[in-house]
């Protein structure tokens, strides 16, 4: 049976194994999960944390790996007024939280499909990607091209990771898209994503790709937008979207 | 087993109503969709409803926007655990719709521009408490939360209230929809926390 439709999804126990932070203000989380029957990259997971009076609250995390046995991952923006991030982002080895998943059979990868995979992540929208991108590592034969947009340099989640993956593999490309602060001696000014970010020979309507575009719904609006004026067929893309629809910025999702 | 996560208050916001289990409030209105926003021109909208014998009716843009409209209020749940309070829309009632269909089918399965599907037993379209809406907040419905015309059945979680509604095919038999097919619950009753399959 596909993983994506396994029946009744029960609330575990899972154990805080090492918090890392990845920027400022978000960290990744590893977590044990006894009995873990492993997921498909891009998929989520339900968390829910309560307090001693018995209130709970239950928001979705992406999963930011793919299964490493009863080990999984996910990578927590915090945000300043949110009610659970920065309970999470807070966290120590050996604390416990109860989360039930795997959740979601539509925004996934697997790694038996030979498409071309465009990846377009926005912010925090980077974790289910960056799940799909190391999914390719262990496993399959399709090109993927990553266009990752961030606000700044210190933005960035996983970026020594990308560094060496974009150094690595043959088989990816990179691209980086700074908003407000770019780097030192990069060609690309400042700016939100445009149509050129995400062209490139080979990546055009006709050669095939599979789209995933995860980030603020603002974000995703408009990256759709251009892939769609490009040609592209709205049914090769796949999105996932967070936060409010009136502005961009993340919150607890 | 259950953990008690030390340290965790919550944010305890008083509401005079009560939230089904696992929601929290929002003031914003998020947006879930599983791909690019169609844009509908109302030139070339239609609303098709099938019955179970097959028989078509169709509606134009004009020909919906004379059927008998009201306002609507309710609070709205969606399955990522945001709830929204108080929204109001303008659109025509089910009820209306089916009455003019006159079927005894038991199921529904409706259809989007853009592809996504949606089960629903035909009781839960009955007795006002779905609509077909194409206004938000006093203004035409956008396109980003569903215009021209979307479902409302507040009822149950919010994946129920498809966006870019284009037909419903009405139906002997059950036929899971776009997320009930990917592990969601069929029925999605937020106040029985019916998110996912086996809930």
């Amino acid at each position: 049976m596909d993983i994506a439709s396994k029946p009744r999804l029960h609330w575990q126990v899972a154990q805080v194994l090492d918090v890392r932070p990845e920027t400022a203000s978000a960290s990744t989380l590893g977590l044990a999960v006894p009995g873990w029957a492993g997921h498909l990259a891009g998929q989520h997971i339900d968390l829910k944390l309560t307090a001693e009076d018995g209130y709970s609250a239950q928001r979705s995390y992406s999963l930011s790996k793919p299964p490493d046995g009863e080990r999984i991952e996910l990578t927590i923006q915090q945000i300043p007024d949110g009610e659970v991030s920065p309970y999470l982002t807070g966290l120590t080895a050996g604390d416990e939280i109860e989360l039930r998943g795997p959740i979601g059979g539509w925004f996934v990868w697997r790694p038996g499909e030979a498409t071309r995979v465009l990846l377009v992540g926005g912010g925090s929208g980077i974790v289910p990607l960056m799940a799909m991108l190391r999914q390719r590592t262990a496993a399959g034969a399709a090109r993927f091209r990553l266009v990752y947009s961030v606000r700044s340099p210190a933005d960035v989640y996983y970026g020594q990771e990308l560094d060496r993956l974009e150094r690595e593999c043959d088989w990816l490309q990179v691209v980086r898209v700074f908003t407000r602060t770019g780097p030192p001696h990069t060609a690309r000014p400042p700016g939100r994503i445009e149509s050129s970010d995400l062209s490139s020979p080979g990546w055009g309507p006709a050669d095939g790709v599979s789209t995933y575009v995860c980030g603020p719904t603002g974000f995703v609006e408009s990256v759709t937008t251009l892939l769609i004026k490009q040609g592209h067929q709205p049914s090769a893309i796949r999105t996932e979207r967070f936060g409010p629809s009136t502005e961009s910025r993340n919150e607890d999702r | 087993m259950s953990v008690v996560n030390k340290g965790f208050h919550g944010r305890r916001t008083e509401t005079v109503v009560e939230l089904p289990p696992g929601q929290h409030l929002t003031t914003d209105f998020p947006v879930l969709q599983t791909g690019p926003t169609p844009h509908i021109d109302v030139e070339r909208w239609r609303l098709t409803i099938r019955d179970e014998h097959g028989a078509v009716h169709k509606w134009t843009w004009a020909q919906f926007n004379e059927l008998p409209s009201r306002p609507i209020t309710v609070d709205i749940h969606c399955v990522t655990k945001w709830s929204k309070l108080n929204t109001r829309w303008r659109g025509v009632s089910l009820d209306t719709v089916l009455e003019s269909v006159g079927t005894a089918a038991e199921f529904a399965l409706v259809r989007c521009y853009g592809g996504y599907t949606t089960n629903i037993p035909v009781r839960d379209l009955r007795g006002e408490r779905a609509w077909i809406v194409y206004e938000y907040d006093g203004m035409p419905l956008s396109a980003i939360h569903g215009g021209p015309a979307r479902l409302l059945v507040p009822h149950l979680y919010f994946w129920k209230s498809a966006k870019w509604v284009r037909s419903i095919e009405l139906r002997a038999d059950d036929d899971p929809g776009f997320w009930e097919s990917l592990g969601y619950h069929n029925y999605g009753d937020p106040w029985r926390e019916q998110r996912y399959v086996g809930d």
